[in-house]
Order: structure tokens, then C-alpha cells, then sequence
């Protein structure tokens, strides 16, 4: 199986139809920054990016720009690496490119947004890095237990769970740290009853993670309005301060943006490289991976398939309670019903988008991260785009990765599957 | 049952129709029907027990009277538990009492305030009856429709514009066109997950998911722009024409309306659709096994996209239900999460219309009285999402009831719910 799946990916990528799609779509998306950013805006007027966060200081200048000019170069380089596509072909380098011409989309819609005005862009960039923290975290949960072959799509309710759990322990022990670990723990703790579910009982993985979705929307709703509520004491943990690193944060731009965070964002980068060596780069992460493509290979080998998933949906467990736990005690404060509002849904998606790899959902999280905190800004500036429609597009860039336009993802192949030792 | 044999994947409702259909083996009537019936009955029991528990275990008086002595914690705890589910029984059910003593009073408005619980409970099942019935269409042909919640939106959302945006109608026409809408919206939403399954193999559960978030925004747009009503601030839509609404059956304070019979005869309906007609045959044979169907010539595409359409088309249903029954506009958390606990309902009712109407009236009566117990014995209404997803587990893992109440397995494949695969093959 696994060759099959690594002879389908090479032609994917090359396919001729591929490659005329790509083309089109480089080419559409050049036509569409010219016909739709560039059009409306008057030659002389200026866009003015600020690249210091708020209340940070720096002597760093704003970053102006002659809008028109800016777009038009856009629209052009976009349209020509698509006539390259088409003529020629970007071969492996495809996805690369589809990633520089996306952004070149996306800069443009700031320059045609701001034009005139002035917006602070390391701001919106830093608010896009705390946004992709729980969809970062979660997407690897779900990496870590997709990767040994048990579908996660309770993500959300791990979240919700760890999240209550740890403004309350957190708000009772006085203690971010206790309460962190409580999240953690929460979060393992659900790991449990969906790994003895869908592993020991062989319960459809689906169902499982519903089962306990619909528990945490339950439990946690239940015990906010009986407890939390009525005593504000118990729901009132703090929040982990920002840490600003040395010598770090003093780089232009990046700096304040990157090293100026709370305990998640460097912990985010950790688990990042973590997991992501873990997984390719250990005998761990060889057997967990084989766990999920090809569990009866692995079981003669002699790997334990049934501890393997174990271990894997525990450990994507503690990691969902992780991310829960930044809801509550890296960035509101307290917990409130349904809190995680679907995030770990989002997550899900941004896995699926980031090909079930580590820095893929890292990716597609700040994507998605940049789209959530985008719509906050468009209201701002006085842009007649409802912010609904970007909040919408990580569900509708998701489904148009699931069907395949832009390739398809390369899904463990035995994702889902319940093993049965023979 | 010529497929028998070519099943490799038993989903909930083959085994029912497997139970229903098999050769007598000298078993009798009874103790087949038994045999349907023990499991979610068991787990209705079961999941009632552990939601008592949870109110003992958060009850102050029960931890006050712990200081005590434990025997005192017990007998605080039996206490409770009574309060609270007998508030939740009258208030869902009535009192037998005040039912009596309103009709020997004869007066009306009384004797209708008497009746009204039960039903109320019957108002709260109807649209657990639609996006349930929506939910096991799709698990019969091998589908997982975890959007019914998003269908329920869209339904909502259509039904609701013909019915402020048609005047001048009478309502033998505006109500079926409402109606209608509302289940072509909900189709819409259900055939782009379908047709998309069908087509490039994307998974529906993914799909409808990421459908559902997609109608959630899309309802927050309409409803703060142009579906908005116009002298309002709020997110909420106009309210509908008086022709569109669904007619009361009962004075004040009874809020019921035909919706409840509207759905027992869409129940109705796709039974004969499943049990009766081809199509319905074609459905299940490529839900229990997609393979032998392909070999008998049956498109898989044709009924996969026809499957999630039918379904998407009666969550819709639901939407329509409660814009066009209750509250006669649109606002934007109107659906309490029907689409989600629909799921449950269509595994606790095995996926069989009958079984779906009966999980559906025990959970619209739980709903109900679940906001009386919330007024009485201070417990908040959440608690009944908890028992739903206590029942949700031992429905998912008989193996775990039968551990508790050691009933021997049931003869031939074991009863888990299998849906196929992540991958989409």
C-alpha cells in the first residue's frame, strides 16, 4: 500500500491536467487582483503598512506604498508565473509556487484594503500567531492519532473540556500551572475513553468522537451553570503573561512579533519540531506511522498495534487538552460555555490542509488564523467585504483540498480502520 | 436475504431488518422483540442512572449531609435524584393529578394548561423527529451526515424568506411552499457533500462539517444584512406571513401546531421510501455493501448524491418546522444543536423510522422536562446532554452493556455501527 500512495503523489503533482489547472488558476487569480483591487484605486494613493505592534516601541519607519503600482506588479507577476505554468510547468516546485502566488493574492487584498488609510500589519500578524495557537495544537492531536490510524473529530470536545477544567482548577489551586496540567490531564483523560472505544470496543471512530463531543458541550455547560457562574471566584484563573525573550525580539519587524508571546506560542514551536522529528525522523515515529498505513504489516513485524494506538490517541489527548487549555488560562481568563466555538473543527480542517503533517496544519493554522483575524480588521477599515465570507474560507479552502483540485492529501491509509488482531 | 452473505459491513439498521426478518430459531415473538429492544433500552436506563449520579454527586445538600455520615449522603442523594426526575416527568408529562382536577373543573383554559407538557414534549420531538429521520436515512446508505445541524440552518434560512417575502397567498399554498423551501435548502446543503463523495471521494463527514460552519456564517450575514429586519438591530429576520405559519391545534398557552403530524407522516413516508420501493432497496444494498451493489449494477454515484439530498432535505425540514411553527422568524442561535443530538437519536432508534420517532419523543420529553427540573431543583438543563451522551456510548459499544447487565451476544455479527471508510472507498 504504502508504494502505491507514493506513486500516486508523483503524478498528481506532474499530471498535464494539473498543470493546466494551476495555470488558469495563477492566471485568475493575477486577473482578479488587477480587475478587483486594482481597478477601483486612484494612481497617487498610498497604502501605509505600520510594522510595529501596538504598544511596543520602536523607531522603525511605516512601509509606504504607491497602491496602483504595488497592485499592478502583483497582478503581473501573478499572471506571468501562470503563463510559465501553462507553457512549461513549475513540475515539483508547483506547490511552491501556489503558495507564493496565494500570497501575492492576499498582499494585494491589504494593499487595496488599506489603501489610503494605514494599517498596522505586524498587529494583525501577531494576532494571526495567537489565533493559529489552538488550531496549531489541535491539528497536531489530530495528526498524532491520525497518523496511527484513529480518526480524531474530537478535537473540539477535548478542547472544551480541558479548557472548563483548567479555568477552574486554575482559579481553585491559584495556580496556572496546576491548572494547565489538569487540562492536560482532562484532555488524556478523554484520549482514554475514545482510544478504549474505538481501539478495545471497535466502536466506529466517528460516533466515538461525537460521543464525546456531545459529553463536553454537555458536562462542561452543566457544570459552569451550576458552579462557575454562581461563583465567579472559581472562574477566574489569570492568564500566562507575555515573556519578551532577549536580544530576540529587539530583530526589526519579526522580533516583537515572534518573541513577545505567552508560554503557548513557544511551547506551539516546541511541540512543532517535536513532533514533527518524532514522527519522521525516530523509530517511534516509523512504528506509530506504520501503525496507521498498514497495521497488519506492522503487526508481524512484531509491533504492538493495539499499544501503539493507545499510546498515540493519549498522547494526541493530552495534546487537545494542551490547546484547551490555552482558551482559558493563555488568553481570556475564564472560561465560558462553549468556548472553543468550533475551533476544533477548524483544527481538523487545518490537519487535512496541512496534509496530516506538523508543519502543514502549522501552515494551514496561520492560514486560517489570518483569515479569522483579517475579518476582525475588515470592519475597521471600512471594507464592504462582510467579514462572514473570510471567516467562511478555511471551511471552503478545506473542502476544495478534500476534492482533490489543488491534489489531493495524502491521508494514512489506514486512517479510520479499527484493527482486528487475526 | 440473498445479501446476507456478501455482507462484510453490518450497519444498525441491516442488523434490525436482520432481527426482524430472521428465521424463527425457536425463539418466540417476545423474546426477539427482546432482542431489538434490550440494548437501548438498557442504555436509556443506564444513562438516566449516571445522570442521577451527577446530580448527587454536584448536589450541595448531598455533600452538607456527607459531613454527617455517609448512610445520610445516601438517603440525601435518593432524595434528589426523586426531586429532580420528577420534576422532569410532570414537567414533561403533566401531573396525573392536576389533569384530573382540570377536567372535573371544566374550565378550558385550565384543563388546557393541564395538557400542556405533554404537549409541549410532543412540540420540542418534532424537529428531533425530522433531522433524526434525515441522520438514519444517511446511515442506512452508508452515510454519515454529521451536517444535519448546517441543513437545518439553510431550511431555516429559505423557508423563512418565502414565508415573509410572498404575500397575498392562502395558506393552503404559502404553508407547502414554505415547507418546500425549507426542504430545498436543506437538499442543497445535503447534495454538495454527496455529490462531492461521489465524485472526488471527499469524505462527507468532513465535508458536512466544514458545510455546517459554512451555514453558520453564511446565517450571520443574512441575518445582520439582508435578511435583517428592517426596523431592528437585532439579528433577526422579519417576521413571516400569518399564511405561512403552521396552524396551532390549541388555545393559549399550548403552543402545539401540525408540525408533530407533518413529521409522523414524512417518518411514514421515507419508511415506505426505504422498505417498499427499489430506490430504497438500491439505498440500503450500497449502504450495507457498496461492492455487491456496484456488481448488481446499481450506481453508487446516482444514489449516494440522492441519499445526502434526501437527507439534507429533511433536516431542512426541521429548520422549516421551527420557523414556520414556533417562532415565525429567524434568529441566529435558533437551533439548539437539534442536528447534533439527531445523531444520537438516529443510533439509539437503530436507524429504523419507528425506532427514530420513539428516541425522538423520549428526548423532546426529556427536553422539556428538563426546563422544569431546571426550575425546581436548580439543575441546569445541560444535564440532559450529558445523559445523551452517556446513552450515545452504551448504543456505540453494546459490548459495554452487555458487560454491565451480562446479557449473552446477540447470535451472528456483532451489532457495531460501521460506516465506511475515512478514505472514502
Amino acid at each position: 500500500m504504502a508504494t502505491t500512495i507514493i506513486e500516486r503523489r508523483e503524478v498528481e503533482i506532474k499530471s498535464p491536467t494539473r498543470q493546466r489547472v494551476m495555470g488558469v488558476l495563477f492566471l485568475l487569480l493575477g486577473a482578479s487582483i488587477w480587475l478587483f483591487f486594482g481597478r477601483g484605486i486612484e494612481a497617487g494613493v498610498e497604502t501605509t503598512f505600520k510594522l510595529v505592534p501596538g504598544g511596543f516601541e520602536s523607531s522603525l519607519a511605516d512601509w509606504t506604498l504607491p497602491a496602483l503600482a504595488t497592485l499592478n506588479i502583483l497582478a503581473f507577476a501573478s499572471a506571468f508565473l501562470g503563463g510559465v505554468q501553462l507553457v512549461r510547468g513549475f513540475g515539483k516546485r508547483t506547490n511552491m509556487i501556489l503558495g507564493i502566488v496565494a500570497s501575492f493574492f492576499i498582499f494585494g487584498f491589504l494593499v487595496w484594503a488599506a489603501a489610503g488609510k494605514s494599517m498596522n500589519l505586524a498587529g494583525l500578524l501577531n494576532t494571526t500567531l495567537s489565533k493559529a495557537v489552538p488550531l496549531t495544537l489541535g491539528a497536531l492531536s489530530g495528526v498524532l492519532c491520525e497518523r496511527a490510524g484513529v480518526v480524531n473529530i474530537a478535537i473540539e470536545g477535548m478542547m472544551l473540556a480541558a479548557a472548563m477544567v483548567g479555568a477552574l482548577v486554575g482559579s481553585v489551586s491559584g495556580s496556572l500551572w496546576v491548572g494547565l496540567l489538569a487540562a492536560v490531564l482532562v484532555g488524556t483523560l478523554l484520549g482514554l475513553v475514545h482510544a478504549v472505544l474505538s481501539i478495545k470496543y471497535k466502536t466506529d471512530q466517528i460516533i466515538s468522537g461525537t460521543v464525546i463531543n456531545i459529553f463536553a458541550v454537555g458536562i462542561t455547560s452543566f457544570l459552569s451553570a451550576k458552579f462557575m457562574q454562581p461563583n465567579q471566584a472559581l472562574n477566574d484563573p489569570g492568564v500566562f503573561r507575555p515573556i519578551v525573550i532577549p536580544l530576540l525580539s529587539k530583530i526589526p519587524i519579526l522580533g516583537p512579533i515572534l518573541f513577545n508571546n505567552n508560554m503557548f506560542v513557544y511551547s506551539m514551536f516546541f511541540f512543532l519540531i517535536l513532533i514533527h522529528v518524532g514522527l519522521f525522523y525516530t523509530r517511534w515515529g516509523l512504528r506509530l506511522r506504520s501503525v496507521g498505513e498498514h497495521p497488519k504489516a506492522a503487526d508481524t513485524l512484531g509491533i504492538n498495534v493495539f499499544n501503539t494506538r493507545y499510546m498515540a490517541v493519549l498522547l494526541g489527548g493530552a495534546m487537545a487538552g494542551f490547546a484547551g487549555g490555552y482558551f482559558t488560562l493563555g488568553s481570556v481568563g475564564r472560561f465560558d460555555e462553549i468556548m472553543t466555538a468550533g475551533r476544533g473543527f477548524i483544527a481538523l480542517a487545518a490537519m487535512i490542509f496541512g496534509n496530516w503533517t506538523p508543519f502543514g496544519s502549522f501552515g494551514a493554522g496561520l492560514l486560517f488564523g489570518f483569515a479569522d483575524s483579517l475579518a476582525g480588521k475588515l470592519a475597521i477599515l471600512g471594507v464592504q467585504i462582510p467579514s462572514e465570507f473570510l471567516l467562511m474560507a478555511p471551511y471552503v479552502a478545506t473542502m476544495i483540498v478534500l476534492a482533490g483540485v489543488v491534489g489531493r492529501g495524502q491521508m494514512p491509509a489506514a486512517d479510520g480502520q479499527p484493527y482486528e488482531k487475526e | 436475504m440473498s445479501e446476507k452473505e456478501n455482507n462484510e459491513k453490518q450497519d444498525a439498521g441491516k442488523v434490525f431488518l436482520d432481527e426482524l426478518t430472521a428465521e424463527p430459531s425457536g425463539e418466540t415473538f417476545w423474546a426477539r422483540a427482546w432482542h431489538s429492544i434490550s440494548i437501548p433500552l438498557l442504555a436509556i436506563i443506564s444513562g438516566l442512572v449516571l445522570g442521577g449520579f451527577l446530580i448527587a454527586v454536584t448536589s450541595d445538600a448531598v455533600w452538607a449531609a456527607w459531613a454527617q455520615s455517609p448512610w445520610e449522603a445516601v438517603k440525601t442523594a435518593v432524595v434528589e435524584v426523586r426531586i429532580a426526575y420528577t420534576a422532569l416527568f410532570s414537567g414533561s408529562l403533566g401531573s396525573p393529578s392536576a389533569i384530573v382536577s382540570a377536567l372535573r373543573g371544566g374550565d378550558a383554559l385550565e384543563i388546557r394548561r393541564a395538557f400542556n407538557p405533554i404537549l409541549e414534549s410532543l412540540t420540542a420531538s418534532t424537529p428531533f423527529i425530522f433531522a433524526s429521520l434525515a441522520v438514519a436515512l444517511g446511515f442506512r446508505s452508508g452515510l454519515f451526515n454529521i451536517g444535519a445541524e448546517g441543513q437545518i440552518f439553510v431550511g431555516a434560512i429559505f423557508s423563512v424568506f418565502v414565508g415573509y417575502s410572498l404575500t397575498g397567498l392562502p395558506a393552503i399554498i404559502h404553508i407547502p411552499l414554505a415547507l418546500l423551501a425549507g426542504a430545498l435548502g436543506g437538499a442543497i446543503w445535503g447534495f454538495i457533500p454527496g455529490w462531492l463523495k461521489a465524485k472526488t471521494g471527499g469524505h462527507e463527514v468532513i465535508n458536512t462539517i466544514m458545510m455546517n460552519y459554512i451555514a453558520f456564517r453564511l446565517s450571520d450575514w443574512l441575518l445582520n444584512g439582508p435578511m435583517q429586519r428592517p426596523d431592528s438591530f437585532n439579528p433577526v429576520s422579519p417576521t413571516i406571513m400569518d399564511s405561512a405559519k403552521l396552524p396551532k391545534l390549541f388555545g393559549p398557552p399550548i403552543r402545539f401546531h401540525i408540525g408533530f403530524f407533518i413529521a409522523l407522516g414524512v417518518a411514514w413516508l421515507v419508511w415506505w421510501l426505504l422498505f417498499r420501493t427499489r430506490w430504497g432497496f438500491d439505498l440500503r444494498s450500497v449502504g450495507s455493501n457498496p461492492h455487491a451493489a456496484r456488481y448488481a449494477g446499481m450506481s453508487i454515484v446516482g444514489t449516494t448524491v440522492a441519499a445526502m439530498s434526501l437527507s439534507g432535505a429533511l433536516a431542512g425540514l426541521a429548520g422549516a418546522n421551527e420557523v414556520l411553527g414556533l417562532n415565525h422568524f429567524l434568529a441566529m442561535a435558533f437551533s439548539s444543536g437539534y442536528g447534533f443530538d439527531s445523531i444520537a437519536l438516529a443510533l439509539l432508534g437503530k436507524s429504523h423510522p419507528v425506532g427514530v420517532v420513539l428516541a425522538s419523543l423520549l428526548f423532546g420529553t426529556l427536553r422539556t422536562g428538563a426546563l422544569r427540573m431546571q426550575v425546581v431543583a436548580q439543575i441546569p438543563i445541560d444535564i440532559i446532554t450529558v445523559i445523551q451522551a452517556f446513552i450515545l456510548v452504551f448504543i456505540a459499544a453494546p459490548a459495554i452493556i452487555r458487560t454491565i447487565f451480562r446479557i449473552r451476544g446477540a447470535a451472528g455479527p456483532e451489532e457495531a455501527i460501521t460506516i465506511r471508510g475515512w478514505g472514502g472507498g
